[in-house]
């Protein structure tokens, strides 16, 4: 690097210090980059992605009727091929009955207790994240893009301030890892950026699919911090500030990862 | 809610060697994980695979506990004449699955 370039570079990160760490949008790599050519092969075929399997219990949920109202979510929604093209790209979003956001599966789970009269699913449950993926699997290809909601705003502000605590045992802040050493390796694993763009996935490791807030609170252990429970605003927080920080990149709803 | 994907092309010349693949959705619980309290977890795997064609059998593999969840099987054959490939899974507390791809060869 020339040195005229270097003061200028060092100049624009001392100028907007919060953006020093962040990974530049054309330096912006999924998951799926890391992997070896056999694991991106499993995902790209529809007849070995195992997380296929979960879509096609999904599509056979999203028509079935459930909970007293005897209503199946095709009912109101009609065919998700259309219905619902895009709309986990946009999510988590923010909900104005409830006055912050929601993920998925929580907006998943509001429209069986409200409009079905039904039991909301377990988080990571067969069914929860059959429905989930079945929904975002609509959106495959599309680019993640958070809605443009002033409301949501102090919320992606909260889940950045998350993703830069240190925290745990370890004293190590999301941020220390995908941030700053997404290009290094992690006893043999690659150490990815961190951008949640196929969830819910199909781990290998843990031989099912499983959602965004499974991986947080993987991570959360591994740090040995305490992890937030399933549901909780910190992690919806954190889903929404990561979904925020991968915008414009493809959905690749059900992804594979070792 | 067991079900299975199966990649069978749908065409082929006579003689031309093709892959078939198949994807079982199952647990393949080992047997061997205990639960919090101690208890033995039961063994719940797919133990046999087989797949017949008009009727033939023409591959058939045996599973075990150290076959991860949701075996996915894949083999070649020749394809020799249009027919109808039959695939079957058995396993423990009665699993029993069948799924099956035609194919025209010309």
């Amino acid at each position: 690097m020339k040195p005229v370039r270097a003061i200028v570079t060092v100049l624009l990160i001392a100028a907007v210090p919060v953006l020093a760490a962040e990974i530049p949008q054309s330096e912006r790599r999924s998951g799926f980059s890391f992997m070896g050519p056999d694991t991106q092969a499993m995902q790209n075929d529809d007849t070995a992605n195992p997380g296929i399997l979960w879509v096609l219990d999904g599509e056979a949920l999203w028509k079935s009727k459930a909970g007293a109202a005897g209503k199946a979510c095709a009912d109101c929604h009609g065919d998700a091929r259309t219905s619902m093209k895009g709309v986990a790209a946009r999510y988590p979003a923010f909900d104005k009955a409830l006055g912050h956001p929601v993920d998925l599966e929580q907006r998943i789970n509001n429209c069986r207790t409200t409009h079905q009269q039904a039991t909301p699913l377990p988080y990571e449950s067969r069914e929860l994240l059959a429905l989930t993926a079945f929904l975002a699997q609509q959106s495959r290809g599309m680019s993640i893009m958070p809605e443009r909601d002033p409301q949501l705003e102090p919320f992606i502000a909260k889940g950045r301030e998350l993703f830069l605590q240190r925290q745990g045992q370890l004293n190590l802040a999301c941020a220390n890892c995908h941030d700053d050493n997404w290009d290094k390796r992690l006893a043999g694993s690659a150490i990815t950026q961190g951008h949640p763009t196929g969830y819910p996935l199909y781990r290998l490791e843990w031989q099912s699919l499983g959602s965004l807030q499974r991986r947080l609170r993987a991570c959360i252990s591994g740090i040995r911090a305490q992890p937030y429970a399933f549901g909780a605003p910190e992690l919806v927080e954190l889903e929404l500030y990561l979904m925020w920080r991968a915008r414009g990149m493809p959905a690749e709803t059900p992804a594979v990862r070792p | 809610m067991p079900s299975a994907l199966i990649n069978v092309p749908r065409h082929a010349k006579r003689g031309e060697i093709i892959e078939i693949k198949t994807l079982m959705s199952h647990i393949m619980e080992t047997g061997y994980r205990h639960t919090a309290n101690g208890d033995v977890v039961p063994r719940d795997i797919i133990t046999s695979f087989s797949c017949r064609f008009n009727g033939a059998e023409i591959f058939r593999a045996d599973l075990f506990p150290a076959v991860a969840a949701n075996p996915f099987i894949t083999f070649f054959t020749v394809a020799n004449d249009s027919g109808k490939f039959e695939f079957e899974w058995i396993g423990d507390k009665g699993f029993a699955e069948t799924a099956s791809a035609s194919i025209t060869v010309e």
